[in-house]
């Protein structure tokens, strides 16, 4: 089980965000995605998803490349961006039901309530999600780390919103994860603590920075 | 396949249940502006007889525009359409289903209320027979198209304007025969066969390709 990058190359307008990235992901490996603000994270782990096309280079999964795999790899792959996809008009379950059905997930609704439970959202779950605050709208987003069967999670600054209990929590289940052989990319000023398992560390940041001393 | 269709379609219904103004707002406008042409124009029978095919179809043109900026653009703010297009399905399959929703709570009302419509304009039974059976074929098509300009016109500032601008002209061949079959039908010995097939052809031809039009174009309004 690999991911694998190949140099890639994103450019945002005229401004050429990372040239010549390549990395290899496998089972129980986290990476974590580091760079200052505007340094091509998010851009990166978009077009890592299939969201974003890359200018140059390849992104492989199992050494075939993802357009090629499409739904196959969408099946493995776990998104988690900035925004929560939570509708403020459904209700807490409501809005993890459709959300983990839409991903092909078959859980049952005892399943579903154990997640909102488990991630500290009890008795919350005929709340409708307009009512709620932003870490608990996080909260209910993240409760579908628990039930979804995709090997490969990127998550675009998890951690953000959340308090401090919650951050533990999400911590124990990222590493939890990778423990059981799972593959994590992340990007965050927060470290995670792993049983077992490898910590990966790419700095987009030192990476134009190398390219910009070359140039001078 | 078909679940992802329905789990999309049972929650487009169920969030537009729990926030009815909207529904309420397109089928109230439709019959504003219906209403303000015998004000305008005059009541007198055989004006309004003859002005009647081409109202009703401007007034559902521009009733199912009011609509479209709204089909994709909150699914867009809050990040659902990023988990749509990532979700192992064939996301024009979703597209069909939302636009499906549309025309169920735009389209649809239009359809049921259009009797009403004949009664304001003096129009024979027939015609209204005929009326009703243009626009349940036609409206789906305008659903399908604008869905399109929807997508095209997704996350730019003005875009409720510019995604009218866009697909009104897109729309004139079902004005133009839908209209053209009202009229007819108040005419002795015309057959309304041509009107039927043509519209039916341009309803197969949106089916096929509007979803999957839909779908590129929202894979490049997300990049």
């Amino acid at each position: 089980m690999t991911l694998e990058v190949k140099n890639l190359q994103c450019i945002r307008g005229d401004r050429e965000l990372f040239t010549d990235l390549s990395f290899q992901l496998e089972a129980k490996q986290l990476l974590m995605l580091e760079g200052k603000n505007g340094s091509g994270k998010t851009t990166l782990l978009r077009a890592l998803c299939g969201l974003y096309e890359p200018d140059v280079g390849e992104i492989l999964w199992h050494g075939k490349s993802i357009k090629k795999q499409d739904e196959l790899y969408r099946r493995e792959l776990f998104y988690l961006g900035h925004l929560n996809a939570i509708k403020p008009d459904l209700t807490v379950f409501e809005n993890l039901r459709f959300n983990t059905q839409l991903a092909g997930g078959l859980e049952t609704d005892d399943a579903l309530m154990q997640a909102l439970d488990a991630i500290g959202l009890f008795a919350f779950e005929d709340f409708p999600a307009s009512q709620l605050s932003q870490g608990q709208k996080r909260r209910v987003a993240l409760a579908r780390l628990l039930l979804t069967k995709a090997t490969l999670w990127v998550l675009d600054e998890p951690f953000v919103a959340l308090d401090a209990a919650a951050v533990v929590l999400l911590q124990s289940i990222i590493a939890d994860h990778v423990d059981k052989g799972g593959m994590v990319i992340l990007t965050t000023h927060q470290e995670v603590s792993l049983i077992k398992g490898e910590v990966k560390r790419l700095s987009l940041t030192a990476l134009t920075e190398n390219r910009e001393s070359l140039n001078a | 396949m078909l679940n992802v269709f329905w789990l999309l379609l049972k929650r487009d219904l169920l969030l537009a249940l729990r926030r009815r103004s909207e529904i309420f707002t397109v089928l109230f406008f439709f019959l504003v502006v219906i209403s303000l042409f015998p004000l305008g124009v005059g009541t007198e029978d055989k004006t309004l007889k003859q002005i009647a095919p081409g109202v009703v179809w401007i007034a559902a043109l521009l009733a199912s525009t009011l609509a479209l900026d709204r089909l994709f653009s909150s699914d867009f703010s809050d990040g659902t359409l990023e988990q749509l297009a990532l979700a192992p399905q064939s996301l024009s399959i979703m597209v069909l289903a939302k636009m499906v929703a549309h025309w169920l709570l735009t389209g649809l009302p239009l359809v049921l209320i259009s009797p009403l419509v004949g009664l304001f304009y003096h129009l024979p039974n027939d015609s209204m027979v005929v009326m009703m059976l243009v626009l349940l074929i036609g409206t789906p098509i305008l659903s399908m198209i604008g869905a399109i300009g929807a997508a095209l016109t997704l996350g730019l500032r003005g875009g409720g304007v510019l995604v009218s601008l866009l697909v009104l002209p897109f729309y004139l061949p079902v004005m133009v025969y839908g209209s053209g079959a009202i009229a007819s039908s108040m005419l002795e010995g015309l057959s309304l066969q041509p009107y039927f097939l043509l519209l039916g052809a341009f309803a197969l031809l949106a089916i096929v390709f509007s979803p999957w039009a839909t779908a590129a174009a929202l894979k490049i309004s997300l990049e």
